[in-house]
Protein backbone atom coordinates (compact mmCIF):
# COMPACT_ATOMS: atom_id res chain seq x y z
CA UNK A 1 0.00 0.00 0.00
CA UNK A 2 1.26 3.27 -1.42
CA UNK A 3 0.75 6.60 -0.12
CA UNK A 4 2.31 8.42 -2.88
CA UNK A 5 2.09 7.03 -6.34
CA UNK A 6 5.42 5.38 -7.12
CA UNK A 7 8.05 8.21 -8.66
CA UNK A 8 10.63 6.93 -11.10
CA UNK A 9 13.55 9.40 -11.21
CA UNK A 10 16.65 8.56 -13.74
CA UNK A 11 20.29 7.59 -12.82
CA UNK A 12 22.06 8.61 -16.01
CA UNK A 13 24.43 11.34 -15.28
CA UNK A 14 26.52 12.87 -12.05
CA UNK A 15 23.83 15.08 -11.31
CA UNK A 16 21.19 12.98 -11.32
CA UNK A 17 22.82 11.61 -8.28
CA UNK A 18 22.60 14.48 -7.09
CA UNK A 19 19.18 14.71 -7.25
CA UNK A 20 18.17 11.32 -6.22
CA UNK A 21 19.80 12.48 -2.92
CA UNK A 22 17.56 15.51 -2.72
CA UNK A 23 14.43 13.57 -3.71
CA UNK A 24 14.84 11.11 -1.33
CA UNK A 25 15.90 13.86 1.52
CA UNK A 26 12.41 15.02 0.64
CA UNK A 27 10.78 11.97 1.27
CA UNK A 28 12.33 11.13 4.48
CA UNK A 29 11.20 14.53 6.15
CA UNK A 30 8.10 13.84 4.57
CA UNK A 31 7.65 10.31 6.14
CA UNK A 32 8.73 11.99 9.70
CA UNK A 33 12.33 10.28 9.66
CA UNK A 34 14.54 11.51 11.83
CA UNK A 35 17.18 13.45 11.08
CA UNK A 36 19.84 10.29 11.20
CA UNK A 37 17.58 8.35 9.58
CA UNK A 38 17.17 10.55 6.96
CA UNK A 39 21.41 10.80 6.42
CA UNK A 40 21.39 7.22 6.41
CA UNK A 41 18.53 7.03 3.80
CA UNK A 42 19.95 9.63 1.40
CA UNK A 43 23.66 8.53 2.07
CA UNK A 44 22.61 4.89 0.85
CA UNK A 45 20.29 6.17 -2.08
CA UNK A 46 23.95 7.75 -2.87
CA UNK A 47 25.78 4.94 -2.58
CA UNK A 48 23.50 2.97 -4.68
CA UNK A 49 22.78 5.34 -7.05
CA UNK A 50 26.47 5.56 -8.00
CA UNK A 51 26.65 1.66 -8.52
CA UNK A 52 24.12 1.66 -10.86
CA UNK A 53 25.42 4.57 -12.73
CA UNK A 54 29.23 3.43 -12.89
CA UNK A 55 28.93 -0.32 -12.76
CA UNK A 56 25.04 -0.59 -14.35
CA UNK A 57 26.05 2.00 -17.07
CA UNK A 58 23.01 3.73 -15.62
CA UNK A 59 19.43 3.13 -14.43
CA UNK A 60 16.31 4.53 -12.75
CA UNK A 61 15.41 4.80 -9.28
CA UNK A 62 11.81 3.96 -8.54
CA UNK A 63 10.65 5.93 -4.68
CA UNK A 64 7.53 4.56 -2.75
CA UNK A 65 6.25 5.39 0.29
CA UNK A 66 5.08 2.69 1.61
CA UNK A 67 2.84 2.44 5.05
CA UNK A 68 2.69 -1.23 6.55
CA UNK A 69 1.20 -2.07 10.52
CA UNK A 70 0.81 2.02 10.74
CA UNK A 71 4.76 2.35 10.00
CA UNK A 72 5.92 4.78 7.16
CA UNK A 73 8.52 3.51 5.35
CA UNK A 74 10.29 4.83 2.47
CA UNK A 75 11.29 2.20 -0.15
CA UNK A 76 13.72 2.83 -3.41
CA UNK A 77 14.44 0.61 -5.80
CA UNK A 78 17.58 1.24 -8.36
CA UNK A 79 17.23 -0.60 -11.57
CA UNK A 80 20.17 -1.17 -14.47
CA UNK A 81 20.63 -3.20 -17.56
CA UNK A 82 24.15 -3.82 -16.87
CA UNK A 83 26.49 -6.28 -16.78
CA UNK A 84 24.83 -7.45 -13.28
CA UNK A 85 26.74 -8.96 -10.59
CA UNK A 86 28.47 -12.32 -11.08
CA UNK A 87 29.06 -13.02 -6.96
CA UNK A 88 26.65 -11.13 -4.96
CA UNK A 89 28.03 -12.68 -2.00
CA UNK A 90 31.50 -10.74 -2.76
CA UNK A 91 30.15 -7.80 -4.14
CA UNK A 92 28.54 -6.99 -0.29
CA UNK A 93 31.91 -7.72 0.95
CA UNK A 94 33.53 -4.33 2.66
CA UNK A 95 36.55 -3.57 0.31
CA UNK A 96 35.49 -5.39 -2.83
CA UNK A 97 35.60 -3.24 -6.05
CA UNK A 98 35.24 -3.45 -9.84
CA UNK A 99 36.30 0.11 -9.66
CA UNK A 100 37.67 3.15 -8.35
CA UNK A 101 36.23 3.26 -5.25
CA UNK A 102 36.88 2.16 -1.86
CA UNK A 103 34.28 -0.97 -2.33
CA UNK A 104 32.06 0.37 0.49
CA UNK A 105 29.14 0.61 -1.89
CA UNK A 106 27.00 -2.46 -1.41
CA UNK A 107 27.74 -3.28 1.81
CA UNK A 108 27.57 0.08 3.46
CA UNK A 109 24.39 0.92 1.55
CA UNK A 110 22.86 -2.06 3.64
CA UNK A 111 24.17 -1.36 6.97
CA UNK A 112 22.40 1.41 6.68
CA UNK A 113 19.22 0.27 6.16
CA UNK A 114 16.35 -1.90 7.62
CA UNK A 115 16.07 -3.96 4.28
CA UNK A 116 17.92 -5.01 1.48
CA UNK A 117 17.14 -6.98 -1.29
CA UNK A 118 19.38 -7.47 -4.50
CA UNK A 119 18.68 -9.55 -7.64
CA UNK A 120 21.25 -9.53 -9.90
CA UNK A 121 22.13 -11.97 -13.19
CA UNK A 122 25.36 -11.86 -15.23
CA UNK A 123 24.08 -9.57 -18.06
CA UNK A 124 20.51 -9.04 -17.11
CA UNK A 125 21.39 -5.98 -14.87
CA UNK A 126 20.49 -5.30 -11.28
CA UNK A 127 18.11 -4.67 -9.08
CA UNK A 128 18.52 -3.50 -5.40
CA UNK A 129 15.54 -2.63 -2.92
CA UNK A 130 16.27 -0.65 0.43
CA UNK A 131 13.71 0.42 2.73
CA UNK A 132 14.25 2.12 5.88
CA UNK A 133 10.72 2.37 8.25
CA UNK A 134 10.05 5.40 11.16
CA UNK B 1 28.37 26.01 -10.26
CA UNK B 2 31.37 24.50 -11.41
CA UNK B 3 34.02 25.26 -8.72
CA UNK B 4 34.43 24.86 -5.34
CA UNK B 5 36.22 28.65 -3.90
CA UNK B 6 39.23 27.99 -2.59
CA UNK B 7 40.96 31.36 -0.50
CA UNK B 8 44.52 32.24 0.65
CA UNK B 9 44.69 33.15 4.05
CA UNK B 10 48.23 33.63 4.86
CA UNK B 11 49.48 30.21 4.20
CA UNK B 12 46.70 28.13 4.26
CA UNK B 13 44.06 27.60 1.75
CA UNK B 14 40.53 27.72 2.74
CA UNK B 15 37.38 25.85 1.15
CA UNK B 16 34.09 25.79 2.47
CA UNK B 17 32.35 22.99 0.31
CA UNK B 18 28.63 24.86 0.43
CA UNK B 19 27.16 22.86 -2.17
CA UNK B 20 25.92 19.66 -2.67
CA UNK B 21 28.78 18.23 -4.78
CA UNK B 22 28.39 15.95 -7.54
CA UNK B 23 30.93 13.48 -8.32
CA UNK B 24 32.74 15.51 -11.16
CA UNK B 25 32.28 19.12 -8.86
CA UNK B 26 34.42 16.57 -5.89
CA UNK B 27 36.77 15.69 -8.40
CA UNK B 28 37.69 19.11 -9.72
CA UNK B 29 38.23 20.53 -6.39
CA UNK B 30 40.77 17.67 -5.43
CA UNK B 31 42.73 18.57 -8.83
CA UNK B 32 42.06 22.26 -7.62
CA UNK B 33 43.30 22.16 -4.18
CA UNK B 34 46.48 19.75 -5.19
CA UNK B 35 47.29 22.60 -7.49
CA UNK B 36 46.85 25.85 -5.40
CA UNK B 37 49.18 24.08 -2.70
CA UNK B 38 51.92 23.99 -4.83
CA UNK B 39 51.27 27.07 -6.69
CA UNK B 40 50.86 28.83 -3.25
CA UNK B 41 53.17 26.72 -1.51
CA UNK B 42 50.85 26.44 1.04
CA UNK B 43 51.52 24.97 4.32
CA UNK B 44 47.98 23.76 5.35
CA UNK B 45 44.50 23.08 3.78
CA UNK B 46 41.53 23.69 6.02
CA UNK B 47 37.87 22.05 4.68
CA UNK B 48 34.58 23.42 5.72
CA UNK B 49 32.04 20.80 5.23
CA UNK B 50 29.74 22.34 7.88
CA UNK B 51 26.77 22.86 4.98
CA UNK B 52 27.33 18.95 4.00
CA UNK B 53 24.39 17.17 5.20
CA UNK B 54 25.71 13.95 3.50
CA UNK B 55 28.91 12.47 2.90
CA UNK B 56 29.23 9.85 1.03
CA UNK B 57 31.50 6.92 0.35
CA UNK B 58 32.32 9.18 -2.48
CA UNK B 59 33.18 12.61 -1.01
CA UNK B 60 34.89 10.47 2.60
CA UNK B 61 37.54 8.93 -0.32
CA UNK B 62 38.00 12.56 -1.64
CA UNK B 63 38.71 13.89 1.48
CA UNK B 64 41.04 11.39 1.92
CA UNK B 65 42.95 11.94 -0.86
CA UNK B 66 43.40 15.89 -0.51
CA UNK B 67 44.69 14.86 2.96
CA UNK B 68 47.12 11.98 1.38
CA UNK B 69 47.90 14.91 -1.39
CA UNK B 70 48.97 17.75 0.95
CA UNK B 71 50.71 15.35 2.80
CA UNK B 72 53.06 14.33 0.26
CA UNK B 73 53.07 18.38 -0.50
CA UNK B 74 54.35 18.86 2.71
CA UNK B 75 50.97 20.53 4.18
CA UNK B 76 48.73 19.87 6.66
CA UNK B 77 44.52 19.03 6.29
CA UNK B 78 42.31 19.65 8.86
CA UNK B 79 38.05 18.84 7.60
CA UNK B 80 36.03 20.60 9.95
CA UNK B 81 32.27 21.62 10.93
CA UNK B 82 31.32 17.57 10.17
CA UNK B 83 27.55 17.04 11.07
CA UNK B 84 26.36 14.56 13.94
CA UNK B 85 24.24 12.79 11.69
CA UNK B 86 26.54 12.54 8.93
CA UNK B 87 29.70 11.45 11.31
CA UNK B 88 27.14 8.81 12.39
CA UNK B 89 26.44 7.64 9.33
CA UNK B 90 29.86 7.72 7.92
CA UNK B 91 30.94 5.12 10.27
CA UNK B 92 28.19 2.87 9.99
CA UNK B 93 28.99 3.08 6.18
CA UNK B 94 32.60 1.87 6.85
CA UNK B 95 34.41 5.03 6.28
CA UNK B 96 36.62 6.05 8.92
CA UNK B 97 38.20 9.03 7.17
CA UNK B 98 41.58 7.62 8.83
CA UNK B 99 44.48 9.76 7.86
CA UNK B 100 42.03 13.23 8.32
CA UNK B 101 42.60 15.61 10.76
CA UNK B 102 39.64 17.08 11.87
CA UNK B 103 37.97 19.62 14.43
CA UNK B 104 34.40 21.32 15.24
CA UNK B 105 34.91 24.24 13.84
CA UNK B 106 36.94 26.63 11.29
CA UNK B 107 38.26 28.40 14.64
CA UNK B 108 39.66 25.11 16.37
CA UNK B 109 40.59 23.78 12.66
CA UNK B 110 42.92 26.44 12.21
CA UNK B 111 44.60 26.56 15.88
CA UNK B 112 45.08 22.89 14.89
CA UNK B 113 46.37 23.38 11.16
CA UNK B 114 48.64 26.30 13.13
CA UNK B 115 49.65 23.80 15.77
CA UNK B 116 50.62 21.33 12.97
CA UNK B 117 52.44 23.40 10.63
CA UNK B 118 54.68 24.82 13.39
CA UNK B 119 55.66 21.77 15.19
CA UNK B 120 56.56 20.61 11.52
CA UNK B 121 58.33 23.85 11.02
CA UNK B 122 61.96 22.76 12.26
CA UNK B 123 62.17 20.68 8.57
CA UNK B 124 63.78 17.10 9.58
CA UNK B 125 65.72 17.43 6.46
CA UNK B 126 65.75 14.12 5.53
Amino acid sequence: MNTLADTVLPVRSDEDIVRVRQRVREVCIAAGFSLVDQTKMVTAASELARNALQHGGGGDMHMATPVENGRRGVRLTFMDEGPGIADVAQALRDGYTTGSGLGLGLGGAKRLVNEFAIDSRPGKGTRIMIARWK
Amino acid sequence: MDRIPILKVGEFLLVSVQVDMHDRLAMTLQDDLTARIVVDGARGVLIDISSLDVVDSFIGRMLGNIAAMSRVLDAQTVVVGMRPAVAITLVELGVALRGIQTALNVDSGMALLRKRVDAAAPSAGS
